[in-house]
């Protein structure tokens, strides 16, 4: 009984670090818009699909699974760029400008794909052909047996190709986007994010860099969208609906749990946070009462937790702190009237 | 170097509320002259200022800076050329980056931001060779966020990126007007080094008449929108708080409106 339970719960975990690694690409594309450009971006509900809906129509049509996936990180830079447009030369407030470019891309999305879910099983995916050439290096075998050793024999992943490969491609996306924030544009950007006023007196286009960098925020969005239709063999309209929660989910757990220190840590912690979300509702739905349907429900309720938790514990910190200083000042008064024998009035 | 001609701006034209911000002002500046402008709430003067750097454009007139007509160039492309400081310390640095960091964007000023290292070790070097010059010990944080500094080392700072990138004009916006006495008297001498090291042309907007005074080779009141005094280089250096208070008077005929700028 309890062995079942472990194997199931390996099979879980093993999925939530899968899944956690590639939805991690579009996190970082949140964290760019979100914390970097200070700009809430929902455009992602809306690029995350048309990422998915460019690959798996390519896809279906014979194109190269991974030429697929690079056109999906235009199209998202492209739709990023028009959001971009919309609030610097539409004047149109950010959230708004976020709200009508998702509006419109679910529209869009439905004509790229023609319907509103293709399929991808029985098709080549870049995951189908990294899998395969992975059975040939014999590196899932040799995983396998360490697990088979350890007593999880019953439950071997098909493949170690997926997670191998997606930790590669997303630490690499990580280590260029430390760098390009390192750059002389990069700080101008990070700057815009802090304060425009200041950049824009430094001779920096604040517009242009808006533009930019929502553009190279949903081109990691829909990239990642392309990526997950591929392991999950499908692409549906529906698929990016609370996408823009996931992702801040992901940068508000990474952020609080490992710290933002620099550019780079903070990267990191994002790619451990949605790996971490991941995990928490893959755990949370394997209790009775709750269904697939309240996933966007815990997810809401671990943002909530996340954002309110860190000053409830904070608050509860500095209560202590003043009870400890109120005690040791009366132990410190009380001492000093016995000391001198008088009778003062005692304090309460 | 900085020639304004025939400006004017109204806000609010056509309503109640309209205003005559700016009437009809000419100003030339010379290269290396360090022009303090003084005036009470009010007068002006910051949307003199405005119009200089392009956060605003003016209703009519003309702005050249090196005999270049800019008075519709935008705001971005026109401060390669125009370092500015603001009145509030938070305003001239990003809270978030690093000292170095908040250098490297302001020595891209005047050139094409590229996908080149923002910090080199050789800009490294340069940046703790000029943060030295402000005598805070800055050059040793190098690496330290700009949002942990004191309000007078950021404005220290601002001030140091405003100008060693070498502009052609310096505009100072009540500087030291949000500083502690001890801090605003630091930032005042640091002025004075830095315009005199770079040979910066200058306009300094204050409220402190003294200041006014003590820095610059000239000095211009403004009242109503209008320059109603002009102090040339050999006045100015007898010039006192008192003569320039009866000077008000004179031209007006009534007396200096602000008390904070006869205070202070």
């Amino acid at each position: 009984m309890i062995k079942e339970r472990m194997i199931s719960m390996f099979t879980a975990i093993f999925g939530s670090f899968e899944a956690g690694i590639i939805y991690a690409i579009m996190a970082l594309g949140v964290y760019l818009s979100f914390r970097i450009l200070d700009f809430p971006d929902l455009t992602v509900d809306g690029s995350f699909v048309t990422g998915a809906a460019i690959s798996a129509v390519m896809i279906a049509n014979g194109t190269d699974p991974f030429l697929a996936t690079i056109m999906a990180l235009f199209a998202g830079f492209a739709a990023g760029c028009l959001t971009g447009l919309l609030h610097t030369f539409g004047k149109i407030n950010n959230l708004l400008s976020g709200i009508l470019m998702m509006i419109a891309l679910y529209s869009i999305n439905l004509r790229i794909m023609g319907r509103s879910n293709i399929p991808l099983l029985n098709t080549d995916t870049a995951f189908t052909k990294i899998s395969g050439f992975f059975e040939k290096t014999g590196i899932d075998s040799f995983f396998n047996n360490i697990l088979s050793m350890v007593g999880l024999g019953d439950s071997l992943p098909e493949t170690w190709g997926i997670l191998l490969f997606m930790i590669i491609v997303t630490f690499v996306i990580k280590f260029l986007t430390d760098l390009f924030l390192r750059t002389e544009i990069g700080l101008a950007v990070r700057a815009t994010g802090d304060n425009k006023r200041m950049i824009r007196s430094l001779s920096a286009n604040t517009n242009l860099l808006v533009v930019f960098g929502l553009g190279l925020s949903n081109a990691l969005v829909a990239f990642s969208g392309a990526l997950i239709a591929q392991q999950g063999g499908f692409a549906d309209v529906g698929m990016g609906i609370g996408m823009i929660v996931i992702g801040l989910a992901s940068v508000i757990i990474g952020e609080a749990l490992f710290g933002t220190k620099t550019i780079a840590r903070t990267t990191l912690a994002v790619i451990g946070g949605s790996i971490i979300y991941r995990i928490v509702v893959t755990l949370a739905l394997r209790v009775d009462f709750l269904d697939p349907g309240d996933m966007k429900l815990i997810t809401a309720l671990i943002v909530i937790i996340a954002l309110t938790a860190p000053k409830i514990i904070e608050g509860s910190k500095e209560k202590k702190r003043k009870a400890r200083r109120k005690s040791e000042r009366r132990n410190i008064i009380k001492a000093n009237t016995s000391a001198k024998g008088d009778n003062h009035a005692t304090l309460k | 170097m900085l020639h304004l001609n025939e400006i004017h701006k109204i806000f609010n034209e056509g309503t109640p509320d309209e205003k005559i911000a700016i009437d009809h002002v000419n100003l030339n500046l010379q290269p290396g002259d360090f022009v303090t402008v003084i005036g009470s709430n009010g007068a002006g003067k910051s949307t003199l200022m405005n119009i200089i750097s392009g956060v605003l454009t003016p209703d009519v007139g003309e702005v050249q800076i090196n005999g270049k007509n800019v008075t519709n160039m935008s705001e971005y492309k026109r401060s390669k050329m125009i370092g500015r400081v603001f009145q509030d310390p938070m305003a001239g640095t990003a809270p978030s980056m690093t000292i170095e960091e908040n250098l490297a964007m302001a020595y891209s000023r005047n050139k094409m931001r590229t996908l080149r290292q923002g910090v080199t070790k050789k800009r490294r070097d340069y940046f703790r060779e000029v943060l030295e010059s402000l005598h805070l010990g800055l050059e040793n944080r190098l690496s330290a966020k700009v949002g942990l500094l004191s309000g007078g080392e950021r404005q220290a700072l601002s001030l140091l990126m405003a100008t060693f990138t070498e502009p052609s004009i310096l505009l100072l916006d009540e500087h030291t007007a949000a500083l502690d006495p001890s801090r605003a008297e630091l930032i005042t001498n640091l002025t004075r080094e830095i315009v005199d090291k770079y040979k910066l042309t200058t306009l300094m907007v204050t409220h402190n008449m003294q200041q006014a005074i003590d820095l610059g080779n000239r000095l211009i009141m403004m009242d109503k929108g209008q320059i109603i005094l002009e102090v040339s280089e050999e006045n100015k250096k007898q010039l006192t708080i008192e003569s320039l208070l009866t000077e008000f008077k004179r031209i007006r005929g009534e007396h200096m409106a602000s008390d904070r700028a006869i205070l202070s």
